[in-house]
């Protein structure tokens, strides 16, 4: 019986860190840092405007809808060709905030009501409740410009870490 | 039709082989000519009232190609979202106009976002004129 119960405690030992391990082979291992995904056309047409947002940001409905509006993107016209827009979009997708394992991401999606399709990050509870104690008139400055500027503060954010290290608020 | 596929032809070249804007005034020419039988040419000074000029969109707000490019395009600009726009001026950025298919997406887009609506062969033209002139 003892023999047995040990037996059952190794098999279930292995099993466990092979699983850990695997997770952090694909994914980062569920830490806050997003997986450093990338994709030269996604670089390349995402950044000509704005900061690079990493696909974990958001949820694959938001991402698709996004896509789907390129030609009135946020008051701008940001059309590409059918060839690029499908590319990009598949990328995105398939990285999307419920597709990956790290803290944030996931997070980010749970704060999102299944009946929402936000096409803006800091419109998700959760942005706006890690950013309660910045104030709008920061936000205007102009070194920062909008919330949308993840960059202006968060040094690293187009290789997804958003950690509290790497947050420098510019006056 | 034999004629539409030389254009065609030449169109599909200028598009993948790198371009000098010399090229790709040439190729606005073709297309002014066909949209304006009495075409006479490009002028830099109409492209530089035509960078400078303001519409009032229909959002209300006042809008030209200078709000993000600065008045002189050797200056880089900045895009609403904080982000650095090279120069427009070929002095000041020789890797402007070499490129068919990306300058036509972003007349594509930028012409929709100030003017709404598309622009003529002949403003593409002038436009380039005048940035290509500008020392």
């Amino acid at each position: 019986m003892k023999k047995w119960m040990q037996f059952l405690v190794l098999i279930s030992s292995i099993t466990s860190t092979s699983a850990l391990l695997a997770s952090g082979g694909i994914d980062g291992g569920g830490g806050n840092t997003m997986t450093s995904v990338t994709n030269a056309k996604w670089k390349a047409e995402c950044s000509s405007c704005h900061m690079l947002y990493q696909p974990g940001l958001l949820p694959e409905r938001s991402w698709n809808k996004m896509m789907s509006g390129l030609d009135k993107h946020f008051g701008e016209n940001a059309s590409l060709d059918a060839a690029t827009r499908d590319e990009i979009t598949h990328f995105l997708v398939t990285n999307s905030a419920e597709k990956s394992t790290n803290r944030r991401s996931n997070r980010i999606n749970q704060s999102i009501p299944a009946n929402a399709t936000p096409l803006r990050i800091s419109e998700t509870r959760y942005f706006m409740s890690k950013h309660d104690e910045v104030s709008p008139s920061t936000f205007q400055r102009k070194s920062i410009g909008s919330a949308a500027n993840c960059i202006a503060c968060h040094k690293s954010a187009e290789k997804g870490d958003f950690s509290e290290s790497q947050i420098r608020i510019p006056r | 039709m034999r004629k539409n596929m030389m254009l065609l032809g030449l169109l599909f070249s200028v598009n993948v082989l790198a371009a000098t804007p010399q090229e790709l005034l040439k190729q606005y020419e073709t297309q002014a000519k066909q949209e304006n039988p009495a075409f006479s040419g490009f002028s830099a000074d109409r492209g530089a009232s035509f960078f400078k000029a303001e519409h009032v969109h229909s959002t209300g707000q006042k809008v030209s190609c200078s709000t993000c490019h600065t008045a002189d395009p050797r200056n880089q600009g900045k895009t609403r979202a904080n982000k650095v726009i090279e120069p427009m001026a070929t002095i000041a950025n020789p890797q402007r106009f070499t490129d068919a298919a990306k300058v036509e997406k972003w007349f594509g887009r930028n012409c929709k976002d100030v003017l709404e609506r598309a622009c003529t062969a002949q403003e593409k033209g002038d436009y380039i004129q005048y940035l290509v002139n500008v020392k």
